[in-house]
């Protein structure tokens, strides 16, 4: 309805067309006329986190656990720059967010205000879109484009600038509409022509494999189902990216396995032997390559992606499709079942006895311990005790972030939330907590590493106020076990400051917050405890004591194929120490 | 491991070197709004894009719209990508390749000119050199001293190059020039 309202009155009612239900935030001088509005309103509720950081990825993990936008309210200068890790995040993982940001009053900007900076400046790089918002009359319009350019296409985060005159200013506002954006029209429908190029392409594969990404997430659950119709249609094995998990079940037929650095070496050698490839909604990311000159050799490559840009950036692709990926699905379903094809039954027949030698290779195998706890068993007690249960789990980033990957089963879309991009340390607890906002009954874990969680664990508090009993396990092999490990493998095993030698006591730690702490060093003990944070009602912090040297394997080594993995059983001491070459030490 | 694999070159970017690097000139249709070159240059430059040449100015003032004219190097592959890093960019409406659209309809290049100011200070048999030479190119005088002249050229980027550097030695003072302005070949507009 369009009435006369303040600029702060315009953004709780655009938020609430919007259907925002909850937003995170953290206030300040430049955004108070705005916290006025809201504590005069039951609508949205706004979450208090401890730091703005922590806002911005606790709105990634809701918005990646509901598929809806995540909405973050901040202050302006500090408020502001310490949001630009999250929207860098949301970014490199197509993420929809919408941050308010406060700014100094329209008449001040540019004077090095207090409090000041270029937010606009700033964020331009790290967002899909921004906005500075300088005439009352334009701020409805803005704050209904922010959210579709959020979620239109590819998702990503955008940021609306408001200078502190413009929340106090009255103007007219206007309700979203549906007039289509002047600029902005992402293609959703594929091209049919290269779609069914593809299905024939597919149909006459001998060794087809599907190799999909966060992109089936992010186009929504039909995606996913649809995916799983195609790849029971056509018999294929399929493996997806880190940012992809679930989309396909762990438990399905044609499973093999994440692909990538540390992925399976079915998935691996699968990629680099097949002869169609159906990449669906990933970009070939360098994590997933390996060595690009010897990626997938032999194969014709089909790429279905919304962004025109992540074609042909980095691997050139035989057949391009833009389009939605639960779209360009539909219509591949749709013309094999009415194509009448076939599966070339021998071919696909010798291609899974091929795969599955690869699998009797056991790429994930790990040496068992009744007196240590080992990394990969205490993920595997956590994944069977879950089972069942409605579980979402985030990670934050190292080795316990693709033990999880590996060994926890993810059976359905958006209930997998990690830093896949960016790679960003102290994501997981606030993700956890964005996720258990939207699911208030779910269980809601972030499997962490004793680094990672002192990034964020001021978000403990938060969790304890607004009653989310979210559980941190920390997979505490007291060093910066990534970081080791890639000095092992790079740099004679120097351990150059990736080692802590006083971490805190994370019981007490948890019990300071107001949560509850477990620590556990016993294989033993490891089932009754993970039983114990389950049924405790309120934020638990898990110290799950592991084995402290533990690599994280099968790995394709920095400038190597996916043929030439590093597997657990190869992985001696000298291998490891020589499988990097002076070439491949430069990379990252 | 795979034995054979394992004393080849090893680096991600060894696919690059294959390609020859070409130059194109993109013409791209913008709304005129704050920060909006801004975003333009900060994609070449976040992501190692070269920039020969860049000009912009509001072409369609009813609709607000600019028109950025980008004349850039890199591999087929690197152009491609530029092209939709643009199409990318929320206030950017239309990313036309004008050199990919010439060799379509089988011309070498799309229009390109360019205008220079060129001011050249000097006495005697230098100064008359230089006036000559600025008849030869078809260039005009639009300001002159008993000291100086300021010229005016427009032309290819080439033809423009070369009259400079033919002015290097009568006395060249300083120049100053617009980039290249561009526009497709035949009656219909991208
Ligand atoms: C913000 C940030 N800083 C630095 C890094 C580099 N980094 C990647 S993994 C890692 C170590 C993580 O240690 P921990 O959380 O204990 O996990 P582990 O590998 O031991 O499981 C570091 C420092 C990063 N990814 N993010
Ligand atoms: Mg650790």
């Amino acid at each position: 309805m369009k009435r006369e309202m303040t600029g702060a009155e315009m953004v709780l009612q655009a938020l609430k067309d919007q259907g925002v239900k909850h937003v995170f935030g953290y206030p300040g001088g430049a955004v108070l006329p705005i916290y006025d509005e809201i504590i005069q309103q039951d609508d949205i509720q706004h979450v208090l986190v401890r730091h703005e950081q922590g806002a911005g990825h606790a709105a990634e993990g809701y918005a990646r656990s509901t598929g809806k936008p995540g909405v973050v309210l901040v202050t302006s200068g500090p408020g502001a720059t310490n949001m630009v890790t999250a929207l860098t995040d949301a970014l490199l993982d197509s993420i929809p967010l919408v941050c308010i940001t406060g700014q100094v009053p329209t008449h001040l900007i540019g004077s090095d205000a207090f409090q000041e900076c270029d937010t606009v400046g700033i964020t331009r790089p790290c967002t899909k879109h921004n906005w500075l918002v300088k005439r009352i009359e334009d701020l409805p319009r803005i704050l209904h484009e922010a959210f579709y350019v959020a979620t239109s296409g590819r998702p990503g985060p955008v940021v609306v600038d408001v200078p502190k005159d413009i929340q106090f200013a009255t103007g007219i506002y206007e309700p979203p509409t549906n007039i289509a954006h002047k600029s902005y029209r992402p293609k959703i429908k594929g091209d049919i022509e290269p779609i069914r190029h593809a299905v024939e392409l597919l149909s006459r594969a001998k060794k087809p494999i599907f190799y999909t990404g966060g992109g089936v997430i992010n186009s929504g659950p039909a995606a996913a189902q649809l995916l799983r119709e195609l790849v029971q249609l056509t018999g294929a094995p399929i493996t997806s990216t880190l940012m992809g998990l679930g989309a396909y079940p762990a438990s399905g037929d044609n499973w093999l396995g994440m692909l990538g650095m540390h992925g399976t070496y079915e998935a691996n050698m699968a990629m680099h032997d097949c002869d169609v490839m159906i990449c669906i909604g990933a970009r070939f990311d360098d994590r997933i390559t390996g060595r690009i000159d010897a990626f997938s050799p032999k194969s014709f490559k089909v790429h279905i992606d919304i962004d025109p840009s992540s074609i042909n950036k980095t691997v050139k692709v035989d057949i391009p499709i833009v389009g939605d990926v639960a779209h360009v699905l539909e219509d591949m379903v749709r013309l094999w079942r009415t194509g009448g094809h076939k599966l070339d039954a021998p071919a696909l027949k010798s291609w899974w006895e091929t795969i599955d030698r690869w699998r009797g290779r056991n790429s994930l195998a790990y040496r068992p311990s009744e007196d240590i706890i080992m990394p990969q068993y205490a993920i595997q007690r956590l994944y069977e005790a879950t089972k069942g249960r409605k579980t979402f789990v985030s990670t934050e980033v190292g080795q316990h972030q693709m033990w999880a990957a590996q060994f926890f089963g993810f059976e359905a879309p958006n209930h997998w939330l990690t830093s896949g991009g960016l790679g960003t340390m102290g994501y997981g607890l606030p993700a956890a907590i964005g996720a258990q906002v939207a699911h208030p009954d779910a269980l809601c874990i972030d499997i962490a590493g004793d680094a990672s969680i002192l990034m964020n664990i001021q978000e403990m508090s938060t969790a304890v106020q607004f009653g989310l009993p979210v559980k941190v396990f920390i997979l505490n092999n007291q060093y910066m076990g990534m970081v080791r490990q890639w000095q092992q493998l790079l740099h004679g095993n120097r351990l150059s400051h990736s080692y802590m030698d006083s971490l805190p006591d994370f019981v007490k730690l948890a019990e300071a917050f107001g949560g509850h702490g477990i620590v556990v060093d016993k294989p033993a003990d490891l089932d009754d405890a993970i039983q114990e944070m389950i049924d405790t009602p309120k934020p638990v912090i898990f110290d799950c004591r592991v084995a402290n040297l533990a690599n994280c394997f099968p790995m394709i080594p920095s400038g190597k194929a996916h043929n030439e993995m590093l597997l657990p059983d190869e992985a001696n001491d000298e291998t490891v120490a020589n499988a990097i070459d002076a070439a491949g030490k430069a990379l990252v | 491991m795979n034995a054979q694999n394992l004393n080849a070159p090893s680096a991600y970017f060894m696919a690059e070197v294959v390609e020859q690097v070409e130059s194109h000139t993109l013409s791209v249709l913008v709304d005129n709004e704050p920060g909006v070159l801004a975003r333009v240059i900060g994609l070449f430059s976040g992501r190692g894009y070269n920039i020969d040449s860049l000009t912009v100015s509001e072409t369609e003032h009813e609709k607000h719209l600019s028109r950025i004219t980008i004349v850039t190097t890199g591999t087929p592959m690197v152009i491609e990508q530029i092209h939709h890093q643009l199409e990318r960019l929320v206030p950017v409406h239309r990313v036309t390749n004008l050199t990919v659209e010439a060799r379509r309809r089988s011309f070498e290049k799309p229009l390109e000119r360019e205008l220079a100011l060129i001011k050249v200070a000097g006495v005697g048999e230098k100064r008359l050199e230089a006036l000559r030479l600025a008849d030869a190119f078809r260039a005009t005088v639009i300001d002159a001293t008993a000291e100086h002249f300021v010229f005016e050229i427009t032309g290819r980027t080439n033809k423009v190059e070369q009259f400079i550097a033919i002015l290097k030695p009568l006395g060249l003072v300083e120049v100053s020039r617009s980039g290249v302005a561009a526009l497709q070949r035949g009656p219909e507009g991208i």
